[in-house]
Parts: C-alpha cells; sequence; structure tokens
C-alpha cells in the first residue's frame, strides 16, 4: 500500500477528486452539466473526469437547468446517481420546479420505493467580484424545502468529505459550494479515508468560552479573523461551522452556547426569513435558561445582490461581527 | 479602406459556419391526421389486436364513468376523466413491452391500468390517501404527474440511462396540449433529441387546457410540427382511432428501439366530460362541438369497423361488456372501504433516515395520538 503525502491543495481541486473518487468507485456515478465536460467546468471543479471516464458519464448537456436536473430524476429512477452542476447560485433557478416537485418529493410520493441518490452542485455566495445573478447566497430556498438535504464546507478537506458523502447518500443533497473559498488551500491527504464526513455533524473550528459563532461556508474564516481580532478586546470566541444546513446540528450549537451564554449567526445570505432566523429561534428554544443576551444575527443586507464594485459594503466583515459582539454584553432593560 | 467604402462591392453571403443539420421534409408531420379504422387500412390491422383494443377500450370507458361517480359519492377527492380519449390511453400502455416505462400525466390513470396496475392503487393519489399508491417499478409507470410536462425530461433521463447501462429499454412519456406550452416540454425535447434517447412523447390535444381553447395555447401549424425544431419527426394520429394511434406509436417505439431516437406524436381527440369535477364546461364550449365529437367516438369506431367485418356481434359487445361491469363492480366495492392510514407514516420516506429534527417530530405526533386514544378511551 502506497502512502502519500498531505500536500498544499485547493478546494476547487478537492471538490473535483472527490468527484473522480467516486466515479472511479462507483459506475453509477455520473456527472453532467452545462460545461462540465471538454472545458472542465467554468471553475475547473470537473477537469479530467470526461476525459478519464468519457463523455457518457461526465456529459455536457444543452444549457438547460430545469432540462439537467429533471433529466436526471429520470436517470436515478433506473438506477444511477447523478451529480449535476448549477454552474451558478442564481442560473438554478429555472430547475426550482423539478428540484421541489420532484427531487425533494420522490422518495415521499412512492413511499420508499424510489429513491432520489442525486447530488446537486451549487456554487453560491459573493465575494468574487462576480456581476449580478453570479453572487447569490440562496441557501434559505433549499432549507426550506423538506426532503433535501443541504450541505456546505468550508475547508479542503470538508469539500472532500462532504461531496463523497453527498454522491454516496441515498437521498438528495444540495452542495452549496463557497465560490469565494474555490481557491483557498491548505494541507490536505486526499488519500486519508477518514476524510468522509458524515453529513449533519458541526464543528467546533476554534474553541472558546466567552460567546459563539455560528457560521458556514463562506463566512467561517471571517469568523476566524474575527475570533482572533476579538482577543486584543478580551473576548474568547468559539466558532463553530454547521458544515451541514439539514440537518441541522442541534446537539453541537446548543452545547456551545449553554456553556458560552452568548451567540452570534453570521451569514452572507440577507437576514429576513433567511437561515440565522431559523438558527437564532432553535438557539433561543433550546437553550434560553442559559442565554445572558438575545441571539443576534450578522447577515447580508435584505436587499437583491449589489454590483461587485459595492459589496463589501453588505458583505458581513470582521467588523460588523465585532459590533454584534460587542452588543452581546446586553443588559436587561438596556 | 472602411466599410463605407467597400459598400459597392458589398454582395449578401450566408454565415461561414452555417449549414442546414437536417432536412425538415421527413420530420414534417403529414397534413391530415393519420388513420385506420373505416379506412381501407384496416382490412390489413390485425383482427386479434383490433378485438383486444375494442376490450380494453371499453373497459376504459366503464373506468371513467365508474371513478367519475366515485368523485359524486365523495370516494376520490377529483377524478380527471378520460373519457373519449380512452383510444390514445389504452393504445399508449399496449404498445409497451414490460420492460419499457410509462410516464402518465395525472389525467392518465386508465393507462397506468390499462399497463396492469390494480385499478385501486392507481387512484390512490386521486383519492387522497397517498401520493402514488404502488411501486413504479413493479410495473414501470412512474408516479402520475401533478405538475405539467414535469415528467418528461424524467423520461428522457431514463431512457438515457437505459441506454447507458445497454438495455433497449424505450420510454413513453403522455402530456396534454396545455403541458405543450411548459418550458419543461422544450427542454425535454431538446435533450431527447440531442442525446438521441429511446423516447416517444404522445400529446394528447383533447381541445382544451381546462378553459382555454388550442387556438390560445399556441399560433404552431399543429403539435407536431413542433418536433421539426428539435429535430425529431412528428407525427399526427387521429386519437380517437385506437387502431391508428397504436400504429403510429408501435412504430415510434421501434424506432426508437432500433436507436433512431424520439418521435413527437399529437393525437388529435377530444375531452368529453370537464377538466375535472370541479370545473364547468358548459361556460367554455357548446354542446354541439361536444355531440360532434360523439359521432367520432373510440368505442363507436371500434365496434362499427369489427361489426362490418364480422369480427363481432350481439353475443361479442355484451361478453365485452359484462366484463368491463365485473372490473366496475369490483373497483366499487373495493373503494367503497375505508382505506387504514397510519399518521406516523407522515416521517416515514421523508429521508432514507430520519433526522433529529424529525424523530422529534414523530414523538410529538406519538404523543398527541396517545392523548387523543386516553381521551376516547375515558
Amino acid at each position: 500500500m502506497t502512502t502519500v503525502a498531505a500536500k498544499p491543495a485547493t478546494m476547487a481541486q478537492a471538490f473535483g477528486r472527490a468527484l473522480r473518487d467516486a466515479m472511479a468507485a462507483d459506475p453509477s456515478v455520473h456527472v453532467l452539466g452545462e460545461d462540465v465536460g471538454t472545458l472542465g467546468g467554468v471553475f475547473r471543479v470537473t477537469d479530467g473526469l470526461a476525459k478519464e471516464f468519457g463523455d457518457a458519464r461526465c456529459t455536457d448537456t444543452p444549457l438547460a437547468e430545469a432540462g439537467i436536473l429533471g433529466t436526471a430524476v429520470g436517470m436515478a429512477m433506473y438506477g444511477l446517481r447523478p451529480v449535476v452542476e448549477m454552474q451558478f447560485d442564481a442560473f438554478a433557478y429555472p430547475g426550482f420546479e423539478q428540484l421541489i416537485s420532484h427531487v425533494a418529493k420522490m422518495r415521499n410520493r412512492t413511499r420508499g420505493a424510489m429513491p432520489m441518490p442525486l447530488t446537486v452542485r451549487v456554487p453560491y455566495g459573493g465575494g468574487i467580484g462576480g456581476v449580478e445573478h453570479h453572487s447569490d447566497s440562496s441557501e434559505a430556498y433549499y432549507m426550506a424545502t423538506p426532503g433535501l438535504h443541504v450541505v456546505t464546507p468550508a475547508t479542503v478537506a470538508d469539500a472532500y468529505g462532504l461531496m463523497r458523502a453527498a454522491i454516496a447518500s441515498d437521498d438528495p443533497v444540495v452542495v452549496l459550494e463557497p465560490k469565494r473559498l474555490y481557491w483557498s488551500k491548505d494541507t490536505w491527504n486526499p488519500e486519508h479515508p477518514t476524510d468522509v464526513e458524515p453529513i449533519g455533524r458541526a464543528v467546533v473550528r476554534r474553541p472558546g468560552s466567552s460567546a459563539t459563532l455560528i457560521t458556514y461556508g463562506p463566512s467561517v474564516p471571517v469568523c476566524m479573523e474575527a475570533a482572533e481580532a476579538a482577543r486584543a478586546e478580551g473576548w474568547d470566541l468559539e466558532v463553530i461551522d454547521l458544515r451541514s444546513l439539514v440537518p441541522f446540528d442541534d446537539e453541537t450549537v446548543g452545547a456551545s452556547v449553554r456553556r458560552t451564554g452568548r451567540a452570534v449567526v453570521v451569514h452572507e445570505s440577507g437576514g429576513f426569513g433567511g437561515p440565522g432566523g431559523e438558527i437564532a429561534a432553535r438557539v433561543t428554544e433550546r437553550c434560553f435558561h442559559h442565554l445572558e443576551a438575545p441571539v443576534l444575527r450578522v447577515a447580508g443586507f435584505d436587499i437583491p445582490y449589489p454590483p461587485p464594485m459595492l459589496e463589501r459594503h453588505h458583505l458581513p466583515g470582521v467588523d460588523r461581527i465585532l459590533d454584534a459582539v460587542a452588543r452581546l454584553q446586553w443588559e436587561a432593560g438596556s | 479602406m472602411t466599410v463605407m467604402e467597400q459598400r459597392d462591392a458589398y454582395r449578401p453571403t450566408p454565415p461561414p459556419a452555417w449549414q442546414p443539420r437536417t432536412d425538415p421534409a421527413p420530420l414534417l408531420p403529414d397534413a391530415e391526421p393519420f388513420r385506420v379504422l373505416g379506412t381501407d387500412a384496416a382490412a390489413k390491422a390485425d383482427a386479434r389486436l383490433l378485438h383486444q383494443l375494442y376490450a380494453e377500450v371499453v373497459r376504459g370507458r366503464r373506468y371513467n364513468a365508474q371513478a367519475t361517480a366515485l368523485t359524486k359519492q365523495g370516494r376520490l377527492a377529483v377524478y380527471p376523466s378520460s373519457t373519449g380519449q380512452e383510444a390514445c390511453e389504452v393504445a399508449a400502455a399496449l404498445v409497451l413491452e414490460e420492460r419499457d416505462w410509462l410516464f402518465p400525466s395525472y389525467r392518465d390513470t386508465l393507462a397506468a391500468v390499462a399497463r396492469g396496475l390494480d385499478p385501486v392503487q392507481a387512484l390512490t393519489l386521486l383519492r387522497g390517501d397517498w401520493h402514488t399508491g404502488y411501486d413504479p417499478r413493479e410495473h414501470r409507470v412512474a408516479p402520475l404527474c401533478t405538475p405539467l410536462a414535469t415528467q418528461l425530461p424524467h423520461a428522457v433521463g431514463l431512457a438515457h440511462a437505459a441506454r447507458l447501462k445497454g438495455d433497449d429499454v424505450v420510454a413513453l412519456a403522455m402530456v396534454g396540449d396545455g403541458g405543450t406550452s411548459e418550458g419543461d416540454f422544450h427542454e425535454a425535447l431538446n435533450f431527447a433529441a440531442v442525446w438521441q434517447a429511446p423516447v416517444v412523447f404522445l400529446v394528447q390535444n383533447n381541445g382544451f387546457a381546462i378553459s382555454v381553447p388550442l387556438d390560445k395555447q399556441t399560433a404552431a401549424p399543429s403539435l407536431a410540427h413542433k418536433a421539426v425544431g428539435y429535430g425529431m419527426p412528428g407525427r399526427l394520429v387521429d386519437g380517437n382511432d385506437a387502431a391508428a394511434v397504436h400504429e403510429v406509436l408501435a412504430d415510434a417505439v421501434r424506432h426508437a428501439r432500433e436507436g433512431g431516437g424520439p418521435t413527437l406524436v399529437e393525437a388529435i381527440t377530444y375531452r368529453m366530460e370537464a377538466h375535472t369535477n370541479a370545473d364547468d364546461a358548459t361556460r367554455y364550449r357548446v354542446d354541439a362541438e361536444v355531440d360532434a365529437w360523439r359521432d367520432h367516438d373510440p368505442v363507436l369506431l371500434l365496434e362499427r369497423e369489427l361489426t362490418e367485418r364480422g369480427l363481432l356481434d350481439e353475443e361479442g359487445i355484451r361478453a365485452v361488456r359484462d366484463d368491463a361491469e365485473k372490473m366496475a363492480a369490483d373497483l366499487r366495492e373495493r373503494m367503497n372501504q375505508d382505506p387504514v392510514l397510519d399518521p406516523m407514516d407522515l416521517f416515514r420516506d421523508v429521508y432514507a433516515e430520519q433526522t433529529t429534527q424529525l424523530r422529534e417530530q414523530a414523538a410529538q405526533l406519538r404523543a398527541e395520538l396517545d392523548a387523543e386514544a386516553d381521551g376516547a378511551d375515558r
């Protein structure tokens, strides 16, 4: 047995490696989408797959999101495990009827007879200077749809592990790929079997005692940076990377907040009707008697995604997080 | 030199890379809907097939009547009747081999039954107990699809997957005239043609999408003409002529199985009943139009053909009707039994493995049910 040393890799490479390994391990895994073949995807995540596995298993489709998702449903009905790419967050919307009415419901409609082992890859979020329709944070739509799992990795290792778990799952999994972290590098051993991460578990990225930052995907590095900066203010912040939005890890989040007594939820998506509202409510319902302050949200503004030259004002940054942390020194009546 | 100075030398030239990919002529449908019954072609039709079609169409007519009656008795939440369209329903089911797949819309219960599904199981969606009362893999019938045209890309994907696996499976997908306006219709046909997937699309043009007539649905010369734009053959057929629908679909299935790719078939038929029991058809059409179609009824056309050729007599007609009556009596009796439902099933089959959140909610419902039972005991 040969051992491969850990070496730096980007998140995009880790996603691609996960697809490659899944295709090599299981001939029923098929990748399809717009530009995934010859070009290797606009982010090069599927680079080399068509060459290695042929265009019957890594297929350039016509440009049609409903068609991509709809044909994938039929492929799954016949026993394949399709992995579809939606190219950009806002491009997925024409496919929503297929996703919501069929992908998410097929197991339930058929009383378990027809599972949908289908993975939907959605590059999402802002911070890359994309023009409109290229930077949406669409996670709330997916979270609101029963029958879907929703995961979003923040590290190179998790990108590999969650993608493998998504493809192996007998249920549909939406993998939200944080575009802004595609080129983030990390030391990672692609041969390590424990890399496959079960869906549904959050992880404490940084232990702390004075408050908990609950976050995921593209906001994880921002929260880590905020936690470092907060040390100067005498705050010892714990950072939780949710990794999975559905199912939600109430246990890890609850244990942390019960210990620290304070929590801020951080995400790029708009706050109104956004994931933070659900998370804050869950935390409050479970940890009310341990809370020293209301659970706060630091989110993107409730606006259509802004033009790239203004996006830095919209995206939650370190200062906005630290302001929220300061507000956690809440006193009754204040 | 500028473009302005070049003006005298200008003459129109075709764009450099352009050339027609396909000669559209062979893809175009016939000017008139293809017919068999009452024409010379009927003499060549297989007598056994005609008799089978007749028996199934009569059963189908009786099934539609029984299911409609069940809505009036409150046993079915809703029933979109296919009365008048039985020839399409039956032919779609009979033309397929066991290994093939049928993708019905919500109006195509009858096609699913003609394919061999238990009539009661085929009605669970419309009764309101569970969405799909059968295992789709058992009879290779996809769930009856309520959203319009969304089952068409499923048929394409399944047929494509079967071909990738080396199986000579054909998928037949059914849609109404209204469904051809949906985006999924377009995407499915385009994918099917590009992939040369072994799929047959059957459009039952029954004149109305609820209340909207065809001329407000499309400006195309016919729905079958739409095929040309995708690069597949379009066929136009008399949808009340069971022999003709069977022949056209059989051709299309054979073509698909042999690797020839998809076909779009438009069957011209008529919905004799309202859209569903919730609809009032007198608001948008006149009796004279409905009456005109009564003379072109699918049961009548077959009965006339078989009788004139001496293949059917009074006794034969009675035997077929008795058989249909038996099916209806059995359906009535079984539908009159209240289904036994377990509320805890709500949490089953949402995911392969229940999430923590669903386990908590299941426990809540369990407690509510126990409390209800305690209350009832007291």
